[in-house]
């Protein structure tokens, strides 16, 4: 109920944010970091509760975005359905995925992932019609009523994409499913002679966290107003979603909204003021840091902090 | 008695080097079932090929009747073939309790509340209740192998394989383990034991087959199979 309760709140003051303040910067920053925190939370499904690290986000992600570009180019299909369609092609992306590497483990899983990437990217750079290496400038449709301004409305529909992500993974890490997740993560074999469908997991939790990114990846092109594959397919995306969790603790679902709230946030803080360049050491630095310091994120500094006060 | 498992001609291989030749054997319900041979003769593997762990590459397996050699692992966890480790497995990011809730969740298909009083009985019953909200990383050995235990029985099995769950343990933790062993097979469970403490083997089965080299070399009585002139010369050292 609480848990409710705090999603609703979010979810006023993101609206009441978007009705009183007219600054548009805000909006820009704001919805890069909500981004991220749906990133974080998407990759956590797969990377954090079933412990299969994927590189993989950009794959995900960008052809969430250019199925988005595509169809708008092509149909001038309203963002909603783009977004169901993004969805639909990157969670099934992540069931091939799933399939084709179903017997790497571990480093060679991650691997398969940036291997992804690599394929994505180019495919999408050959295809002329999505804009080839060149990329594609998109017009954004006319405003819809209530909003003033296009990048208010994109901001609270993120919002309302992170609250809706948070929701499932909490769903999922709190149900049968997620016992099921850990209890491969922590040992396949041993969940397996347990009665847990280990691949049936996997591939759900591949799945799942690949239609999350797609999503996430839709509105970019509107975003952007352009999509190009070099940018679309960074790495800084994969970074980003897999430090988040990293930082803020992978075991709850909590863990990689406090961290990617704390990475993006300061990362829009070093491009502003420093340089836009500088804002990929933070990830780095931060990163090291926690793994050295407090290998369980923020999450785990936290219980061991109340166990030592409690003794 | 009726006939639980059938093991018929199960071959299985590792690249060049053969780890199961041509086993046949059958196993009937409520057997206490003993199974020694000397490191490398292929007993883990005939009962990961049991347990579906691994895929034997010629022969079947047969269960109640039932053919499960292709039946993937947790298949066949859900129709009773249950089995410990070797090496402990526990799963290290859940307590005890935990631990048993996963088989009770995905093979009894039993809700949160529900799972989590069977699990503290099964507990109680092997005698870990005191530990069941520590973390299982924090075990010591004897502990660990009765988790293992107690985790193969949540799942409510006919057929609990033993892996070696006396390996290193003290002369009275052997007891407790072998008691619990008898206590389960008191209450209608078959269990095939794979044990190198022959004094516990001994006690325990009513039966024992002896592998080297992949190759079943005698099957006999206990107080028998240790005066065989080829379970001597291979595994006894005699």
């Amino acid at each position: 109920m609480r848990f409710w309760i705090g999603m609703a709140i979010t979810f006023a003051a993101a609206c009441g944010i978007v009705a009183f303040v007219n600054f548009d910067y805000l909006f820009f920053a704001g919805y890069t970091i909500l981004m991220f925190v749906m990133l974080a939370t998407a990759w956590n499904i797969l990377g954090g509760y079933a412990g299969y690290v994927n590189f993989g986000t950009p794959a995900f992600f960008g052809l969430g975005a250019y199925t988005a570009a595509v169809l708008y180019k092509a149909f001038a299909l309203p963002l909603p359905l783009q977004i169901l369609a993004a969805a639909a092609m990157s969670g099934l992306l992540g069931l091939v995925a799933g399939v084709l590497t179903m017997r790497l483990r571990g480093i060679f899983f991650a691997i398969a992932t940036i291997a992804l990437v690599v394929i994505m990217e180019t495919l999408f750079i050959n295809w002329r019609y999505a804009g080839g290496a060149t990329g594609l400038q998109l017009l954004r449709p006319a405003l819809t009523p209530p909003f003033e301004s296009y990048i208010k409305m994109l901001f609270l529909l993120m919002a309302g994409m992170v609250l809706a992500s948070i929701a499932l993974a909490r769903y999922i890490e709190r149900s049968w499913l997620g016992r099921g997740l850990r209890a491969l993560r922590d040992s396949e074999e041993a969940a397996e002679c347990s009665g847990v469908p280990t691949l049936r997991l996997k591939l759900f939790a591949c799945t799942v966290s690949g239609a999350l990114m797609g999503a996430c990846g839709a509105p970019m092109p509107m975003y952007l107003s352009f999509i190009e594959p070099a940018s679309t397919f960074n790495l800084n995306y994969a970074i980003g979603a897999l430090a988040s969790p990293m930082i803020g603790g992978t075991a709850h679902w909590l863990g990689p909204v406090i961290g990617a709230l704390i990475l993006s946030t300061l990362q829009q803080i070093v491009t502003v003021t420093i340089s836009s360049e500088m804002n990929v050491l933070v990830i780095g630095v931060l990163l090291v840091v926690f793994i050295v310091a407090a290998p369980d994120g923020i999450l785990g500094l936290y219980k061991k902090i109340m166990a030592a006060i409690r003794k | 008695m009726s006939r639980l498992l059938k093991i018929q001609n199960l071959s299985k291989s590792f690249g060049g080097f053969t780890a199961l030749n041509d086993v046949s054997l059958e196993i009937a319900e409520g057997e206490r079932f003993g199974l020694i041979g000397p490191n490398g003769s292929g007993k883990t593997t005939l009962i990961n090929c049991v347990a579906g762990s691994l895929r034997n590459e010629t022969g079947q397996i047969f269960f109640q009747d039932r053919e499960v050699t292709r039946l993937p692992a947790y298949r066949r966890t859900r129709l009773g073939i249950a089995r410990s480790f070797q090496i402990p497995r526990p799963f290290t990011s859940m307590s005890v309790l935990e631990n048993l809730m996963v088989p009770l969740e995905y093979v009894i298909h039993y809700n949160d509340r529900k799972s989590t009083a069977h699990a503290m009985e099964i507990l109680e019953r092997i005698g870990l209740a005191d530990k069941a909200d520590s973390p299982s990383n924090r075990l010591s050995q004897v502990e660990l192998r009765k988790l293992e235990l107690a985790r193969a029985m949540a799942a409510r099995p006919r057929l609990l394989i033993s892996d070696e769950a006396m390996a290193g343990l003290s002369g009275s933790e052997v007891d407790e383990v072998l008691k619990i062993l008898f206590d389960l097979n008191a209450s209608g469970i078959t269990i095939i034991m794979i044990e190198h403490i022959m004094q516990a083997v001994m006690r325990f089965s009513q039966r024992v087959v002896c592998l080297d080299a992949g190759k079943i070399i005698c099957e006999a009585a206990p107080a028998e199979i240790v005066k065989h002139p080829e379970v001597q010369r291979a595994y006894l050292g005699v």
